[in-house]
C-alpha cells in the first residue's frame, strides 16, 4: 500500500484520478498518521468512521470531475459540521453538536471532499499561539517546544504534518497567515465576503473569513474554487461568479508592479526576516517585476484599532453562549444573573474574557466615541491607504510575521507581545483584502518564515499567480523531521 | 359644531398643570415570516414551534433582512406624512435576558428607515397635528414565562425575531384623551395600510408612555417618567393620570422628580419604578456587522408611494364633500376601514345622509352590546340599504323600521320580506287615511271643539288615535297634514 500523505493535494487528487491509489487506502493513511501523532494535540475530535464510510461509497461510484475527488479533510473546530461536535476551543461549546452544516465545509463536501476530524484552534479563534484552547496548546511539528502560530494552529500543525492533504482556516487578524508561516505552509485569506461566514462560530463579523491552508499554491488554488462562492444567508458575501483560480493560474509576473511598503519594516524585527524579504524583492524583479517602494501611513495604527473593532464585535457576537439554550452551563444556577455569571466565567477561558472586557469598554457610553467611532475612522484610512496604492501597484510584498515560531508560554504572560505579532496580518483585515502567506526560507534557528502578498479586493488570482511564480523559483521546501511517530 | 375649549390639567394648590406626553408605540409588522429569518410569526402556535436557528442565535447563524418588512415599514412612513430614509443603518442593541437570545436586540439608533412625520387629530376643540420623531425597525424578544412553574422560568422564543415597528411620537400630546385618540389614528392608519393589525390583546400594540407636567404656560419640560411596555389605551390613561398626578404632588411638596423607568401595575392602579436613571443600561449600541447599511431606491419608495391606499384623512374629506357628511359623521365613519367599506356600500345603495345616521345609531349600538366588530355584522351591507331605503321612500315609519332593524338581526333576512309578511308596510294613501281620520273627528266631537276653541294640545291626542287605529302604520308625516286639515274644518 503506497503512502502518499508526505505529498500535496493536487498530486493527491491526481493519483485518485488515474486510480494509483483508492480513497479508502489514503484515508487510512491519513487515519493512521493521525493515530502516531496525538502528542501535537492537533485534533478535537476525530471522525473516521464516517470517513471511511465516504470513502467506500467513493470507490464504489467515483466522480472524477470534481474539484476535490474523494479527499479526506480534516477542518478548523470553528465551522459548525452536521452532526459532530463543534466546540470553537472553548470549554463553553464542548458538548455542542451542530444540527447544521456550515456552507463552507458543505462547499467542500459538494466537491468530493469529506471530514477526517475537527482541529484544534484558540479560543473562539482568539489568540496567536493555540494556547488559549480549553483543549490545550497545539505543538508545532517544526520543533516540540514551539508554538504552531494561531488561531488555526491545529489547522497548520496537521498540514505541515502530513494529518490532512489540505485544511481550511479563519483569518480574522491573521490566524490562516500567521500558523501558515511558522509551519512553512501556504495560508491564503480571501476577499472579505468571498467565502460565506455562515455556520461559523463568530469572532468579529467584520473581519472574519474562512481560506485555505495547503503545502502549496496549486491546492490554495483548488481549495479555494471549492470553498468560495456567494451565499444568499450571509449579507456580506459577495456576488460574483466563481473564477477557475487552479485552472487559469500562470506562472508570469512580466510587468507586474510589486509595491514594497516602509512602514513594514518594525524596530527589532530579526535580520533574517528583513533578507527574506529583499529575497522575495529579487526574485520577483528577477521574473520581470518591477519593484517599486510604496508607503501605507497608516499602518502604524492598524494593531491599535484592530485590538478595538475586533473586541467590540466579539464582546456583542459572545453574548448568545450564556447557558441558557445549548452548550455549557454551571451547575451553580440559582437564579437567572448567576446562572449567567458563572455559566460565563467557567465556560470562557482568560484570553476570551480579556477580549469580552476590552470590547464592552471601548463600546460604553462616554467611551464610544474616544475608541470605537476612532477606530471606525481609522479603520477607513487603513482601507484608503491600500485603495489609494493599489492604483499604482499590483500586489504588496511584505513579511508575513516580525519572527519565526516562538516557544511554547514565552509570550503567554504578556498579551501586548502576543499582539505584536499580527502586526503585518492585521491592516489586512481591517481593509478587507486578499493576502497570502508563502513559505519563503528559515531562519537562524531553521524555523520557517514566510512573506505576505497582498493584493486588491477580489484579485485572489493574481496573488496566487504571482505566488505561484515565487514559488516555482524560491528553491525553499519546508522540511519536517517525523520526531513525533 | 360647537367647539369645547381643551381642559385636561391637573389641579395642585399651587396651580394648574399641564401634562406632556411622548408615545414610543411599538407595532407589529404584518407579515409572514420574521424580521430577519424564514420563521411563521402566527399567533397563538405552541411554544417554541416557529423558531429558527437564527431566532435562537446558534452559533456561527446569520440574520438576513426580510425585504417584506422593510417595505412595510415604508408604507407606513408614507401613512405618517413622514421622510423615507434611503439610507438607515441595523444597530445591535446588547443586553442579557433569557428571552433574547442572541444577547442584543437587533435595531436601529442613530439611522432610522423613516423620520419626522405627523398624524391628525380629531379632537372636540378642534383638528390638532403630533409631529412623529421617527419609525424605526427592530426585533420582538421572546416570552419569559414566570407563573407556569413556582421555581422555573419558562422561555417562549415564538416571539423572538418578529419584526417591530418602533414609532415615537414628539411630547406633543397632553392629555389621555389625546392618547387614546393618537392611538386608535396610529392603528386606523396601520390597519387601512395593511401593516399592522393593532390587536391589543394579542400583544401586536403597545407602548412606552413617557409623562411630565409643567405649571401652565410655562415654556420648558418637567422631568420625565417613562412608563414601560403598557398595552391597552385603558391602563394608558390610567397610567397617565396617575403618574401626572404623583408627580405633581412631589412638586408641590418641593420635591424632585427623578428621571426613571416605571411600571405600571395594572392591580393597584399605580406605576412605581423600575429602575433610575443611574441604574439605566448601558445597551451600547453599535453598527450591527453582520448586516449592511439599508439602502432603499427612490423607485421602490416612489412605487409604494403610488400603491397606497385611500387614508382615513383623506377618506374624510371625500366622504364631505361626496356624501354631504358633517365632519363628525365622517370622522366616525372613516376610523376603520371596514367600517368606512360598509358605508360606501350601503351608500351606493340608499340615502347617503339618512344611511349615515342609521349606521351611526342602531347599528353601531347593536355591534357594540354583541361586541361584534363590524365585518361580522349580523346585517349585510345590502340589506341595511334596503332599510334605509324603505325609510326614505315613506314605505315604513322610523319608529317601524327599529322593530323590522331588530328582526333583521334576529333572522338575517332581508327586510322587503319581513315588512310585507308582518304587514308592516306604512299607511301613506291620503284617501284611507281621511277615512280613518274622519271616523276619529265624528266619535270625538266634544274634543274636536275643545280644539278649535284653543286647546292646541289635543292635537297629540288625534295624533294617537290615528296611531291606534292603524296599528301604527299611518304615515306620520301625511296624517299630521290631513289632521291639520280636516280639524280646521
Amino acid at each position: 500500500m503506497s503512502d502518499l500523505t508526505n505529498q500535496s493535494l493536487h498530486e493527491i487528487i491526481e493519483k485518485i484520478k488515474t486510480k494509483k491509489i483508492s480513497s479508502l487506502e489514503l484515508t487510512n493513511n491519513y487515519i493512521k498518521n493521525i493515530k502516531t501523532a496525538k502528542k501535537l494535540n492537533t485534533f478535537v475530535t476525530t471522525t473516521f468512521e464516517h470517513a471511511l464510510e465516504k470513502a467506500k461509497e467513493f470507490d464504489k461510484k467515483p466522480n472524477y470531475e470534481q474539484l476535490l475527488p474523494g479527499i479526506p479533510l480534516a477542518v478548523k473546530d470553528l465551522f459548525c459540521t452536521q452532526d459532530v461536535k463543534t466546540t470553537a476551543g472553548s470549554n463553553i461549546l464542548n458538548n455542542f453538536i451542530p444540527s447544521y452544516e456550515s456552507t463552507v465545509t458543505k462547499n467542500l463536501w459538494n466537491n468530493g471532499a469529506f471530514l477526517l476530524g475537527k482541529l484544534n484552534c484558540d479560543e473562539f479563534a482568539m489568540g496567536s499561539s493555540n494556547e488559549t484552547s480549553f483543549f490545550g496548546n497545539v505543538i508545532n511539528p517544526v520543533g516540540d517546544k514551539l508554538v504552531p502560530g494561531g488561531s488555526s494552529g491545529g489547522s497548520s500543525a496537521a498540514l505541515a504534518a502530513d494529518l490532512t492533504p489540505a485544511t481550511i482556516g479563519t483569518d480574522t487578524g491573521g490566524s490562516i497567515r500567521q500558523p501558515a508561516s511558522f509551519t512553512g505552509t501556504v495560508g491564503l485569506k480571501p476577499t472579505y465576503g468571498l467565502c460565506s461566514r455562515w455556520g461559523i462560530v463568530a469572532f468579529a463579523s467584520s473581519l472574519d473569513q474562512a481560506g485555505p491552508m495547503t503545502k502549496n499554491i496549486i491546492d490554495s488554488a483548488i481549495m479555494l474554487e471549492a470553498m468560495c462562492g456567494f451565499d444568499e444567508k450571509d449579507s456580506t458575501s459577495i456576488k460574483k461568479n466563481k473564477e477557475p483560480y487552479s485552472k487559469n493560474l500562470k506562472d508570469n509576473v512580466k510587468g507586474l508592479k510589486i509595491g514594497i511598503p516602509k512602514e513594514y519594516r518594525v524596530d527589532n524585527m530579526p535580520k533574517e526576516v528583513d533578507e527574506l524579504w529583499e529575497k522575495g524583492k529579487k526574485i520577483l524583479k528577477d521574473l520581470g517585476a518591477e519593484i517599486i517602494n510604496i508607503s501605507l501611513p497608516h499602518t502604524k495604527y492598524a494593531l491599535p484599532t484592530y485590538y478595538i473593532v475586533a473586541p467590540a464585535e466579539a464582546s456583542s457576537n459572545l453574548a448568545r453562549y450564556d447557558g441558557v439554550r445549548y452548550g455549557f452551563r454551571s451547575k451553580k444556577d440559582e437564579d437567572l444573573i448567576q446562572m449567567y455569571e458563572n455559566t460565563r466565567s467557567e465556560g470562557f477561558g482568560d484570553e476570551v474574557k480579556r477580549r469580552i472586557l476590552i470590547g464592552t469598554y471601548v463600546l460604553s457610553s462616554g467611551y464610544y466615541d474616544a475608541y470605537y467611532l476612532k477606530a471606525q475612522k481609522v479603520r477607513q484610512l487603513i482601507k484608503k491607504d491600500f485603495d489609494e496604492n493599489f492604483k499604482k501597484v499590483d500586489a504588496i510584498l511584505t513579511p508575513s510575521t516580525p519572527s519565526s515560531a516562538f516557544e511554547i508560554g514565552e509570550k503567554t504572560n504578556d498579551p501586548v507581545s502576543m499582539y505584536l505579532n499580527d502586526i503585518f496580518t492585521v491592516p489586512v483585515n481591517l481593509a478587507g483584502l486578499p493576502a497570502l502567506s508563502l513559505p519563503a526560507g528559515v531562519d537562524q534557528k531553521g524555523y520557517p518564515l514566510g512573506l505576505q502578498l497582498i493584493g486588491k479586493a477580489l484579485d485572489e488570482q493574481k496573488i496566487l499567480n504571482i505566488g505561484y511564480a515565487f514559488e516555482k523559483n524560491c528553491g525553499f521546501q519546508s522540511q519536517i523531521k517525523k520526531w513525533w511517530s | 359644531m360647537s367647539k369645547e375649549k381643551f381642559d385636561y390639567f391637573i389641579n395642585g394648590e399651587k396651580g394648574k398643570y399641564e401634562v406632556v406626553i411622548g408615545l414610543e408605540v411599538h407595532a407589529q409588522i404584518l407579515s409572514n415570516s420574521k424580521l430577519f429569518s424564514g420563521s411563521s410569526t402566527k399567533f397563538g402556535g405552541d411554544p417554541n414551534n416557529q423558531v429558527s436557528l437564527i431566532d435562537s442565535a446558534f452559533p456561527g447563524m446569520l440574520p438576513v433582512i426580510n425585504e417584506e418588512c422593510v417595505k412595510q415599514a415604508v408604507r407606513t412612513g408614507l401613512g405618517l406624512n413622514a421622510k423615507i430614509n434611503n439610507f438607515s443603518v441595523f444597530d445591535r442593541k446588547n443586553y442579557f435576558y433569557a428571552d433574547l437570545p442572541q444577547g442584543y436586540q437587533i435595531s436601529q439608533y442613530k439611522n432610522p428607515i423613516v423620520g419626522e412625520g405627523k398624524v391628525l387629530l380629531d379632537m372636540p376643540y378642534g383638528s390638532k397635528e403630533i409631529g412623529i420623531e421617527r419609525l424605526h425597525l427592530e426585533q420582538d424578544a421572546g416570552k419569559s414565562i414566570h407563573d407556569m412553574d413556582p421555581s422555573n422560568t419558562y422561555v417562549d422564543l415564538n416571539r423572538s425575531g418578529i419584526a417591530l415597528m418602533e414609532i415615537v411620537s414628539k411630547p406633543d400630546l397632553r392629555s389621555p384623551e389625546e392618547v387614546n385618540v393618537y392611538i386608535k389614528k396610529l392603528r386606523s392608519i396601520m390597519r387601512y395600510l395593511g401593516t399592522c393589525d393593532g390587536n391589543m390583546q394579542e400583544g401586536s400594540l403597545r407602548a412606552d408612555v413617557n409623562v411630565s407636567v409643567r405649571k401652565e404656560g410655562d415654556k420648558n419640560f418637567g422631568t420625565r417618567c417613562e412608563i414601560k411596555n403598557v398595552n391597552s389605551i385603558k391602563f394608558m390613561q390610567m397610567a397617565i393620570e396617575y403618574e401626572a398626578t404623583r408627580q405633581v404632588e412631589l412638586i408641590e411638596n418641593g420635591k424632585g422628580i427623578d428621571q426613571e423607568t416605571r411600571l405600571f401595575d395594572t392591580k393597584k392602579n399605580e406605576t412605581r419604578s423600575m429602575r433610575s436613571k443611574e441604574d439605566a443600561h448601558d445597551y451600547r449600541y453599535f453598527p450591527d456587522p453582520d448586516l449592511l447599511p439599508l439602502k432603499l431606491e427612490q423607485k421602490l419608495i416612489d412605487d409604494l408611494k403610488k400603491s397606497l391606499p385611500e387614508l382615513p384623512d383623506k377618506k374624510k374629506e371625500r366622504f364631505i364633500k361626496e356624501y354631504g357628511l358633517n365632519a363628525y359623521e365622517a370622522n366616525v365613519l372613516v376610523s376603520e376601514k371596514e367600517i368606512s367599506d360598509y358605508y360606501e356600500e350601503v351608500a351606493k345603495l340608499s340615502d347617503k345622509k339618512l344611511a349615515a345616521t342609521w349606521m351611526m345609531g342602531d347599528l353601531f349600538a347593536m355591534l357594540n352590546d354583541r361586541g361584534l366588530d363590524i365585518s361580522k355584522s349580523p346585517i349585510s351591507a345590502k340589506h341595511f340599504a334596503e332599510l334605509v331605503q324603505s325609510i326614505k321612500s315613506g314605505e315604513i315609519s322610523g319608529r317601524i323600521a327599529k322593530e323590522v332593524f331588530e328582526i333583521m338581526v334576529e333572522s338575517g333576512e332581508n327586510p322587503k320580506k319581513i315588512i310585507e309578511s308582518k304587514g308592516m308596510k306604512q299607511q301613506s294613501d291620503p284617501k284611507e287615511l281621511e277615512k280613518m281620520i274622519n271616523e276619529i273627528i265624528s266619535k270625538n266631537k266634544d274634543k274636536v271643539d275643545q280644539y278649535k276653541a284653543g286647546k292646541e294640545k289635543l292635537f297629540g291626542f288625534f295624533v294617537g288615535q290615528v296611531m291606534k287605529l292603524s296599528g301604527g302604520k299611518a304615515n306620520p308625516q301625511l296624517t299630521n297634514e290631513i289632521l291639520k286639515k280636516l280639524l280646521k274644518n
